[in-house]
């Protein structure tokens, strides 16, 4: 790969690449299928050192896994959302996040989850967190030759909880308008700590700190999740186009944000 | 780049080599090459399901499966669906219940709702319309879809 430098792409489970080469978005000479690479496809998920995310682990594995499933419902909420059945026997969180679409499902969460990325290269391995990332729409960090390897969720903090929801016109099968990811830690009633990512509001995804920060020390309930959900809408720098306008688009972020917050604070006192 | 591509697999219990070119999806592999016309092509991108087969298990569409990607893998596409002793439950019940018009999404949608009988028979409504999300059909409205597959999920289980 790294000898035919951006003429060469990684294939994951295609549901990306394989549409835009097709529509002839770009031009290649070499794609790689990096399934063939074990690494890429590891799904280890325990308690104490939470889970390792192969780059090209398709959706229907994540949502499958019963430790996934019990430990990060916030990952599950993106992995069962992305495109349809046959989609998700093929798509990648790894694909997602590579893509690097303003609108993708899986990258608000793996924000709100404090993911990092485990990237391999030419000259060596680095790690990066996920909200570095994305740099604009379709693109990212990844210089020729290097490769996401995994994606690695950090072990879930105790009274910790996390959603992902997105607003679509039709039930499934579609892009979204706007999407948020929150997630909250805890402590005797109070939010002891939360981060906030929205999708589909900016050219890359929005890791909304400063709406996260509003959260903090105070008690978890309406009057805080409003709060940090006007202030999410202050992160949205979205654009009108066929999908939906600037205004409807932070109307969504204020609906979403308040909707993903107080389901994440439902997880986190232990309801599903 | 133009060198072709050999590729063993099994498709509908027949072990199968094909050459194909890199480039080449999987759906014109199983058409073009293979002469296996039953699946369909509607968008070639995904987002129709008129494609589907059951790869390894699992329903993909494979206008979005490389040939090549095909190498030792087991396929399943609507030609192999029914069986000498005659058609399959949900092949019956699509005519029994007039599930299909022009029938381009036929082949797709018997080969999406067979996987999830074999898992779940007793799927309801609400799950199949689910499952089904992925597979478009611009004819029937899909309730008569719906009602086919709840149908054959009760002959599946013995329930009727
Ligand atoms: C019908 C349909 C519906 C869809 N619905 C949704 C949806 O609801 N929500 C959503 O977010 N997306 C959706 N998508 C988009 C797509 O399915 C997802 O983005 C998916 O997660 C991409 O994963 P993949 O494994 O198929 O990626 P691929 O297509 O294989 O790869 C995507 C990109 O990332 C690069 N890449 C992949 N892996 C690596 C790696 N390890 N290292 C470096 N680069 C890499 C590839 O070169 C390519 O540029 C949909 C697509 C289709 C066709
Ligand atoms: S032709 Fe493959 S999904 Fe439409
Ligand atoms: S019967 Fe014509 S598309 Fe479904």
């Amino acid at each position: 790969m790294a000898e035919k430098g951006s003429r060469a792409k990684a294939l994951a489970g295609g549901t990306d690449v394989l549409v835009q080469l097709r529509a002839k978005r770009y031009l290649i000479d070499r794609l790689v299928d990096i399934k063939k690479i074990p690494e890429m496809n590891e799904l280890t998920c325990t308690e104490q050192a939470g889970l390792v995310l192969g780059a090209a682990v398709p959706c229907c594995l994540i949502y499958e896994n019963q430790d996934v499933s019990r430990l990060y419902p916030g990952l599950i909420d993106s992995a069962f959302l992305i495109g349809g059945i046959q989609i998700q026997g093929r798509a990648s969180i790894g694909g997602n996040l590579c893509n690097a679409a303003p609108s993708a499902d899986a990258i608000p969460t793996l924000i709100a989850l404090e993911a990092t990325c485990n990237i391999v290269g030419p000259k060596g391995k680095r790690t990066i967190a996920v909200e570095d990332f994305c740099t604009g729409p379709g693109q990212n960090v990844l210089k020729d030759g290097e490769l996401l390897v995994s994606i690695h969720l950090p072990p879930p903090k105790r009274n910790s909880g996390a959603h992902y929801l997105r607003f679509i016109p039709r039930n499934e099968m579609d892009i979204a308008v706007a999407g948020v990811g929150a997630s909250v830690v805890l402590s005797n009633g109070k939010i002891e700590s939360a981060r906030l990512a929205l999708a589909s509001v900016a050219p890359t995804p929005v890791f909304a700190t400063k709406a996260a920060a509003t959260l903090v020390g105070k008690e978890a309930n309406e009057e805080a999740v409003l709060e940090a959900a006007e202030e999410a809408k202050k992160a949205a720098k979205p654009i009108s186009d066929m999908r939906g306008t600037i205004e409807q688009r932070i109307h969504l972020v204020g609906v979403l944000t308040k909707r993903a917050l107080n389901k994440a604070i439902a997880r986190a006192k232990g309801a599903e | 780049m133009s060198l072709k591509i050999h590729v063993r697999t099994t498709v509908n219990g027949e072990e199968t080599e094909f050459l194909c070119e890199g480039r080449q999806s999987l759906l014109e592999a199983l058409r073009d090459i293979l002469g296996l016309t039953g699946t369909k092509e509607g968008c070639n991108d995904g987002n129709c399901g008129a494609c589907t087969i059951n790869l390894d298990g699992r329903i993909v569409d494979s206008c979005l499966v490389l040939a090549a990607e095909a190498e030792g893998k087991t396929i399943l596409t609507i030609e192999g669906v029914a069986s000498i002793d005659g058609l399959h439950p949900l092949q019956q019940s699509f005519l029994e219940q007039a599930a299909l018009q022009c029938g381009i999404c036929t082949p797709g949608f018997i080969v999406a709702a067979k996987a999830l009988l074999e898992q779940e028979p007793d799927a309801d409504e609400h799950r199949i319309r689910h499952w089904l999300a992925g597979n478009l059909c611009r004819c029937t409205g899909y309730d008569k879809i719906i009602r086919a597959v709840l149908d054959a999920g009760a002959v599946v289980r013995g329930a009727k």
